[in-house]
């Protein structure tokens, strides 16, 4: 097979032809590296490449493939991790200065169920610093660019790994979404991105940032590879005590083009003011197509959705500014060169290595925690995240799917969002209440706007109801066919002609 | 803006975060926050009398094991980031006269 061959297959069809011996773990891992070197320069989708060990990996996986060891469907698959799931010996930075030499000693238990199954790690990719944005501008190692055109961010905070799924140079990556953060880039980049139920996927490993809302989630090129991908991920992990034990985790047995009577709600919320026309055109479109294969479509009022911004903020925010206080300069990370006395070593090392995204929002967490403002605050909010939770309750009374956008728009250009920190959180409007209520989203390319720049469609379910979501999204995309970005496909035809 | 933070309040806040700003930063981090608290006024308009805090989606409990030593001497490991090391321990600075 010719490297663009290679490139262009998903991940479960490379882990096919891997296991039939039509090509192998070795060959992808090259093939995959010389797409990295190709694209880097202009995109920085990464901020550690570990050339040698995936190598070194892709060998041991070969002969256990080749030994009958290995037969999970995505064996000597290479895969891009987000730089905030630690990994044993592999720089995890958080795409912050705070971190900028952590070599994590441990493995988070998502990464170690990918490598089980046989995966071949490439390197850590690029993030907002500390997951908190939605443009990969924050981080402390440069932006990244969207490979549908570099003028514009390709979405966050896990806009490193989309980037590279959109890009080829991956096959599947890893991402974490609490507000977002999974499905709004996926959205961005034209790639599938899925965040599960909390608690589905441990997070031991995962560095924390909002924690009752953070989940792991797969980026990849289609909705089967993010429920095979999900399949390995699914795990109870006692080092996590919010992990759920879970029977159903079979999603792959949900990818059936078949949604004859799926009940999907529509929130007529979610089509209102501020959303741009050509995205809720191609929103609406897929909705049609999925009502003509026989799913019943109905709009309805969600309710709640204005407050979710508000509840959000207040809740991460206090949740990092607890997070965050073990960045002091002591156990691990960046420690500042001068400083007086104990105090002023914490206060330096954090001012210094934290950027301005992080200390903003630590500062809103430590204000709403604070004695005097804690109820007015910190307890609104999580009463309002209940009625939030109830909204959807009633909502999946009537629906097996919640079908909208996954942002108000598409891609902005770099140096537009950062100015205007709240104009950037409204952006996250139909994302976030999913993470307040725990419930699992998917998000698959729907079409693009005039200017080139991909539109996502995403797909809600009820909590352990990614069936219905994965079916959702399997059954509409059989009915368009995966599209690279012309700036892949132009490196890899540099490729052949050589 | 309706919330007017003061550089007393700020500097409280910085105590809490343990953060230390430069005066562009204070009067930006003022700014910032007061529109922020602005808009999270809005959650005001909600009647949540008699709503229970919601801290996590499912019901959570605490999870106890065994008492039992599973792990063993992680010293090295433990220590391998740290900025500054000194006789198997991280080093500070001096706290007690």
């Amino acid at each position: 097979m010719t490297a663009k061959e290679i490139l262009s297959l998903t991940a479960v069809q490379l882990g096919k032809k891997i296991k039939d011996g039509e090509v192998t773990s070795v060959e992808a891992v090259k093939a995959v590296l010389d797409q990295i070197k190709a694209m880097e320069p202009l995109l920085n989708s990464f901020v550690t490449i570990e050339e040698e060990k995936a190598l070194e990996q892709a060998e041991e996986v070969q002969k256990r493939i080749e030994a009958g060891e290995l037969t999970g469907p995505l064996a000597g698959v290479p895969v891009a991790v987000k730089d905030n799931i630690c990994i044993d010996g592999m720089k995890t930075t958080c795409s912050s200065k705070i971190l900028w030499d952590f070599v994590p000693t441990y493995t988070a238990t998502a990464v170690e169920n990918l490598k089980r199954s046989g995966a071949v790690i490439l390197g850590k990719t690029n993030m907002d610093e500390f997951a908190m944005g939605s443009t990969t501008e924050t981080s402390a190692y440069g932006a990244t660019r969207n490979p549908w055109n570099p003028d514009h961010v390709p979405g966050g905070s896990s806009g490193g790994s989309c980037a590279a799924v959109a890009a080829a140079e991956c096959f599947y990556a890893l991402g974490s979404d609490t507000g977002g953060s999974i499905r709004q880039p996926a959205s961005f980049c034209g790639v599938t991105g899925l965040k599960p139920t909390y608690g589905t996927i441990s997070r031991y490993g995962l560095i924390a940032y909002g924690s009752s809302l953070d989940q792991i989630g797969p980026v990849a090129k289609d909705v089967t590879d993010c429920a095979a991908v999900l399949e390995v991920l699914a795990s109870h992990d006692e080092k996590d005590s919010t992990s759920v034990e879970r029977k159903d985790c079979d999603f792959t047995e949900a990818l059936r083009d078949d949604v004859k009577g799926m009940r999907i709600g529509i929130p007529a919320d979610y089509l209102g003011e501020g959303l741009d026309l050509e995205v809720r055109e191609a929103v609406l479109k897929a909705a049609r197509i999925l009502e003509e294969k026989g799913a019943i479509l109905e709009t309805f009022d969600l309710g709640m959705v204005e407050y979710a911004i508000p509840a959000y903020y207040v809740i991460a925010s206090a949740e990092a500014s607890s997070n965050l206080s073990r960045f002091d300069g002591v156990k691990y990370g960046y420690r500042a060169k001068e400083y007086d006395g104990l105090h002023g070593m914490y206060k330096k090392s954090r001012s210094q290595g934290f950027g301005p995204e992080v200390k903003r929002r630590i500062m809103l967490g430590s204000f709403v925690l604070s004695s005097g403002y804690y109820d007015a605050y910190y307890l609104k909010a999580l009463k309002t995240k209940a009625l939030i939770k109830k909204a959807f309750d009633e909502a999946f009374s009537k629906y097996d799917v919640i079908l909208g956008p996954a942002s108000p728009s598409t891609a902005p250009k770099l140096g537009e969002s950062l100015s205007d920190p709240l104009k950037m959180y409204l952006g996250d409007i139909y994302t976030i209440s999913v993470n307040l209520a725990g419930l699992p989203g998917l998000t698959v390319p729907c079409g693009k706007d005039s200017k080139g720049l991909p539109i996502g469609v995403q797909f809600i379910g009820d909590c352990f109801k990614e069936k219905n979501i994965i079916r959702a999204g399997f059954a509409f995309e059989q009915n368009r066919s995966y599209e690279m970005p012309q700036m892949a496909a132009d490196a890899m035809a540099g490729k052949e002609e050589k | 803006m309706a919330h007017m933070i003061d550089d007393t309040t700020i500097e409280y806040v910085g105590i809490l975060a343990q953060l230390e700003l430069d005066q562009t930063e204070k009067e930006a981090a003022k700014n910032d926050m007061g529109r922020m608290l602005d808009y999270i006024d809005k959650l005001n308009e909600l009647d949540t009398d008699g709503v229970e805090p919601m801290s996590h989606v499912f019901p959570v409990h605490n999870v106890f094991r065994e008492d039992v030593v599973e792990n063993g001497d992680d010293r090295e490991n433990i220590l391998k980031n740290a900025p500054e090391r000194k006789d198997g321990a991280f080093k500070v600075p001096k706290t007690v006269e």
